[in-house]
């Protein structure tokens, strides 16, 4: 198998583990990952209120990049931010044809010209769809059993767009997890919102939402996450919260392919562990034996 | 440090945006606050959805701009999932913040001053880089109190490596052209939809 890679600004800064871990499971899926060259910020959530048009040209141009890839395909993209924004301008590309010409008049000021050949993945559609529990379960060499595992998929991988699951209980991490031998954490706060980025912007409201999914997951050895927002505002503000709150707070979260990455037996170097911000003692001898 | 507008709507030509684009992607409302119970964050707003629509649809933008429901949407896409007249509400919202923006309400400032500074890095660098931007944002607010509350998360990241502090570990691809040709083609299309408004 084979994607374009867009790693987006998170993945070379904040989120640097996700990125290792990303493409330490994927060369040993035997996945290839080719990084989309000279690749730029989608706009994130700021774009698009200050331009609409801006936030599409500045997904499309990432587009109009995989386009001219020697083997353009598919486009697998782990942060759901950068997914959602690169997607939105795939279907406009697609599907409107206004919208298509406004975009490429804005790409002619850079000599780019996109179509909407190139398809838009996250990394969970591609793990759970392309990839698949069952070929998953070989490649598992240390079992997590004894683990459970809350999974939390955030919003924007999952809605407005529904392409790989239900877009309000989603199920699609859960045979991902059982492949690797743990088992799943039953609640509601899967497709809840973290709060986003108003935990920075508006703190008292958006820590309010980190301080419901933490409290929810009580009962499981970790949350696993998708997407680099929803990590870092449940476990940077993880001490914020549990002061809001409390009580203690406390769990270790990690990003869905460290947790695969452990089961097959990668190291911790390589899934890049020593970055996380939230990876509880209890957790790191569990997973030891 | 003379940063660059971001883009025409941010220019002080355009204060009197209004606020017909978004009046007519809510104009089938019936008012039945689906989006209202759905919301994550409505405990905190001062108008719920709901009433801030209705608001909207009968053009009472002062109003509007002096609530803060918009910006505490945080893209969940719940209310745009579960509308039953499958309005584009996140989309709204968005475009509700663009108006605040663009008017300079003094209410949103801080927000304002967030997503600006975000976007002059990404024109400047192609991609983001948190040390310059927050220095351009906390210059911005010309509060010194400001990066105290991000101070021990900055430094969390930092001991960890996990800033890009822009030492030449990511390439750099400035936007500006992209930026500009956006700028003009938005205040076209702003200058058309005024005049067929006129007519």
């Amino acid at each position: 198998m084979n994607y374009l890679y867009y790693p987006g600004c998170s993945l070379s800064a904040s989120a640097r583990e996700y990125d290792l871990a990303t493409r330490a499971l994927m060369a040993s899926a035997d996945v290839n990952l080719t990084e989309i060259d000279d690749w730029t910020c989608c706009g994130a959530s700021a774009a698009a209120p200050i331009s609409h048009l801006l936030s599409l040209a500045l997904s499309a141009r990432n587009l109009a990049l995989a386009e001219q890839a020697a083997d353009a395909g598919q486009v697998l993209v782990p942060c759901s931010a950068c997914y959602l924004n690169l997607k939105k301008a795939h279907e406009v590309l697609r599907n409107e044809a206004a919208g298509r010409a406004a975009i490429n008049d804005a790409l002619a000021a850079v000599n780019l010209t996109a179509t909407g050949s190139v398809r838009v993945r996250h990394l969970l559609d591609v793990l759970a769809v392309d990839l698949g529990a069952a070929r998953l379960v070989p490649l598992v060499t240390r079992s997590l059993s004894g683990l459970t595992v809350a999974a939390y998929y955030g919003c924007q991988c999952l809605r407005p767009y529904q392409e790989f699951d239900d877009p309000e209980r989603p199920v699609s991490m859960e045979p991902l997890i059982q492949a690797t031998g743990a088992a799943v954490h039953a609640w509601e706060m899967g497709g809840r919102c973290c709060g986003a980025s108003l935990v920075s912007t508006q703190p008292e409201a958006g820590l309010k939402r980190v301080c419901a999914i933490l409290k929810a997951a009580r009962g499981a050895d970790l949350i696993v996450t998708v997407c680099p927002m929803c990590q870092m505002n449940l476990d940077a503000w993880q001490a914020k919260a549990s002061r809001m709150a409390g009580e203690d707070l406390s769990i270790t979260v990690l990003y869905l392919p460290q947790l695969l990455g452990l089961a097959m037996g990668l190291d911790s170097d390589e899934l890049g562990l020593d970055l996380n911000l939230a990876i509880l003692d209890g957790f790191r001898e569990k997973v030891k034996q | 440090m003379h940063p660059q507008p971001v883009n025409a709507l941010t220019t002080a030509e355009n204060q009197h945006v209004s606020l017909d684009a978004v009046r007519t992607m809510v104009s089938a409302c019936i008012q039945c606050g689906t989006c209202t119970a759905s919301c994550p964050n409505a405990l905190e707003m001062d108008l719920t959805p709901r009433k801030m629509w209705r608001l909207v649809i009968l053009g009472r933008l002062a109003e509007v701009m002096a609530s803060r429901t918009f910006i505490l949407c945080s893209d969940c896409y719940t209310c745009t999932l579960r509308c039953p007249r499958g309005l584009p509400l996140t989309t709204a919202m968005e475009a509700l913040k663009g108006i605040a923006f663009a008017r300079r309400e003094a209410r949103h400032r801080s927000s304002r001053l967030f997503y600006e500074t975000f976007m002059q890095t990404v024109r400047r660098y192609g991609r983001i880089r948190e040390l310059a931007f927050m220095t351009r944002y906390f210059t911005a607010m010309k509060n010194p109190m400001a990066p105290l509350r991000f101070a021990p998360l900055g430094m969390k990241l930092m001991g960890k490596g996990k800033v890009e502090m822009g030492s030449g570990k990511s390439g750099e691809t400035p936007l500006h052209a992209l930026f500009d040709r956006v700028a003009a083609l938005d205040r076209t299309s702003l200058e058309t939809a005024a005049r067929e408004g006129h007519r």
